[in-house]
């Protein structure tokens, strides 16, 4: 879509789209090339001589099975963040958009949670979880469960899911329950007339008008879990016990960062990067459609 | 229906709120204790007016380990204005130019900005660090805010609002000899104010969030975030004084929590138009 009408200064526009570009190109664009030309280069070990060496990074990181347990361990992950916080949010936004009593106070005490952050939950789930201190935690022991995520890294894993799932539900909640405010009234209303009632109604009337928004959090929700969980799993388990809960984002952050190995970290990085624009471009697919259908 | 009671939606929903009610609770009534008691595992679910004064303390001393909770209030306040109104500025602007102007590459420089969607900081930390230590930007207020300026999204949704006005307001604003600056001001601003209001909670606590970011570029610990500083203070184990560490995240979450309750109605709308 185009505008018709149009201003005629030509050096202004320039001016305006100046700031958001160069930081663009100098902050997104410039080391995205960098990232791109660095996983096709390796340093010899004193860091003097660089050389171009093509795929062989990518095919080392592939042949790594340290690396392709980390993606697998990283799909787990996001597959089992996404389907509890949306899971959880649907059952909490079906029963919101009912003609309640305090439907305004729910809906509140809902929503705040989207202002929590990552790292911040994983404080909150350590005081709820841990071992010695938590509330949870003491009487998992007290029944005598041998709870300690330091320690075992199947528990590990449940809790960096579980904060990590956590922390999305709001964002969830806010979605659905306006996507099912948008059904219009008279098609639930006729479904109810054909005598549709209860989990039927839902699973064949109310579902299938809301599955635009459940594809599109489901997007948002394992991109959300790929990446802006790194707070959460750093804060609580630093990706350990071992690598127990260390997904591709801890990794690229533990060897670029920690351990200092650039040529394999950019490669994981362009891995990475391909992830984002496979899920973006699926998004923009289906957004399109969305809008078109609408 | 009328005069019964929806059992099962008030089940589900007490529940949902207590999911979250409870460990913020939790934390708020264990902020008061003494740290032994905390450290020997006795929480309890009743705050001790008494012990309200840790909150001073944090303020003032912080923690072991960490500088005063003030100053990284202070610094994560700044932090997540500056990225707010940044934000809201440059896209304004750039919104502003790719929809009412023509100039040369104005495509190229749409197609730009919008590529940003897909590079999330997390995929290229390392050669980002590496511009940012070429630019001497490492441990500056500067480096810690302005990389996260760019934004997309907001871009867009400027673009789409710029696009839905009429091009009646557009008439009638040109026959009284508005210019662009006075257009921009007198009828485009007023106009996506809902918008600017949604936009600025969502980049508020988008700033104020901030995590791995800071981590990379800011290890000056006078440029500690809320968020740094209370993982830091988890982090040395054995000498946590837990009361200090809850009644930091109690502060750190206030000033988001705030904000977007006071804007709700906004911010909700403004979420679920923008789609994201």
């Amino acid at each position: 879509m185009e505008r018709r009408t149009i201003f005629s200064d030509r050096l202004l526009p320039i001016l305006l789209v100046l700031p958001q570009l160069a930081i663009t190109i100098v902050f997104f664009l410039w080391p995205t090339g960098q990232a791109i030309w660095l996983s096709l280069t390796r340093a010899d070990p004193f860091g003097i001589r660089v050389q171009f060496v093509g795929l062989e990074n990518f095919w080392d990181l592939f042949a790594d099975p340290l690396y392709t347990a980390t993606v697998l361990r990283s799909i787990f992950f996001c597959a089992l963040v996404a389907a509890i916080s949306l899971g959880l949010a649907m059952l909490l936004a079906v029963a919101a958009d009912r003609e309640i009593a305090f439907r305004r106070f729910y809906r509140i005490f809902l929503i705040w949670p989207y202002a929590i952050a990552p790292a911040v939950a994983a404080v909150l789930w350590i005081l709820l979880l841990h071992p010695q201190i938590g509330l949870i935690g003491r009487w998992l022991n007290a029944l005598g469960l041998g709870w300690d995520y330091k320690i075992n890294g199947g528990q590990a894993m449940l809790v960096v899911i579980l904060a990590s799932a956590w922390k999305e539900i709001s964002y969830n909640f806010i979605f659905l329950l306006a996507g099912l405010q948008s059904i219009s009234a008279s098609v639930v209303e006729a479904a109810r007339m054909d005598g549709a009632r209860g989990f039927f109604r839902f699973r064949t009337v109310t579902l299938p008008l809301l599955m635009p928004t459940v594809f599109f959090l489901l997007v948002v929700n394992l991109v959300y879990a790929a990446f802006d969980t790194f707070g959460t799993i750093w804060a609580m388990t630093s990706g350990g016990p071992g690598k127990a809960t260390e997904t591709l984002v801890i990794k690229v952050y533990r060897d670029g960062i920690v351990n200092q190995d650039i040529g394999s970290s950019s490669a994981q990085s362009v891995v990475l990067m391909i992830g984002v624009i496979a899920l973006t471009a699926l998004q923009f697919r289906f957004l399109g459609r969305r809008s078109g259908g609408e | 229906m009328k005069g019964r009671i929806d059992w099962p939606a008030h089940v589900v929903l007490g529940f949902g709120v207590l999911l979250f009610l409870l460990p913020i609770w939790l934390v708020l009534a264990g902020s008061t204790l003494q740290p032994d008691e905390v450290a020997r595992g006795e929480l309890s679910l009743i705050p001790r007016l008494s012990g309200l004064d840790v909150y001073a303390r944090v303020l003032i001393e912080g923690s072991p380990g960490t500088g005063p909770v003030w100053r990284m209030l202070l610094v994560s306040f700044c932090m997540a204005m500056s990225i707010a109104i940044g934000k809201l500025a440059i896209s304004i602007l750039s919104a502003y130019a790719i929809v009412f102007f023509r100039f040369p590459f104005r495509m190229a420089a749409f197609w730009v900005i919008f590529i940003t969607l897909m590079l999330p900081v997390e995929v290229r930390i390392i050669p980002t660090f590496t511009v940012m230590s070429d630019m001497s930007l490492i441990n500056t207020f500067p480096g810690l805010t302005v990389p996260l300026i760019a934004s997309a999204t907001a871009t867009l949704l400027f673009r789409q609002t710029f696009l839905a006005i009429p091009d009646e307001l557009f008439e009638a604003a040109r026959m009284d000899g508005a210019g662009p600056w006075r257009f921009l001001r007198d009828i485009l601003i007023p106009v996506s104010a809902t918008n600017i209001a949604a936009l600025f909670v969502i980049q508020f606590v988008y700033g104020w969030n901030q995590y791995l970011w800071p981590l990379l570029v800011a290890t000056d610990p006078k440029l500690d975030t809320i968020v740094i500083g209370i993982v830091k203070m988890i982090g040395g184990e054995t000498q946590t004084e837990w009361n200090r560490v809850m009644a930091t995240a109690v502060l750190a979450l206030l000033p988001p929590i705030s904000v977007v309750v006071l804007m709700q109605k906004w911010f909700v709308k403004g979420l679920t138009e923008s789609n994201k």
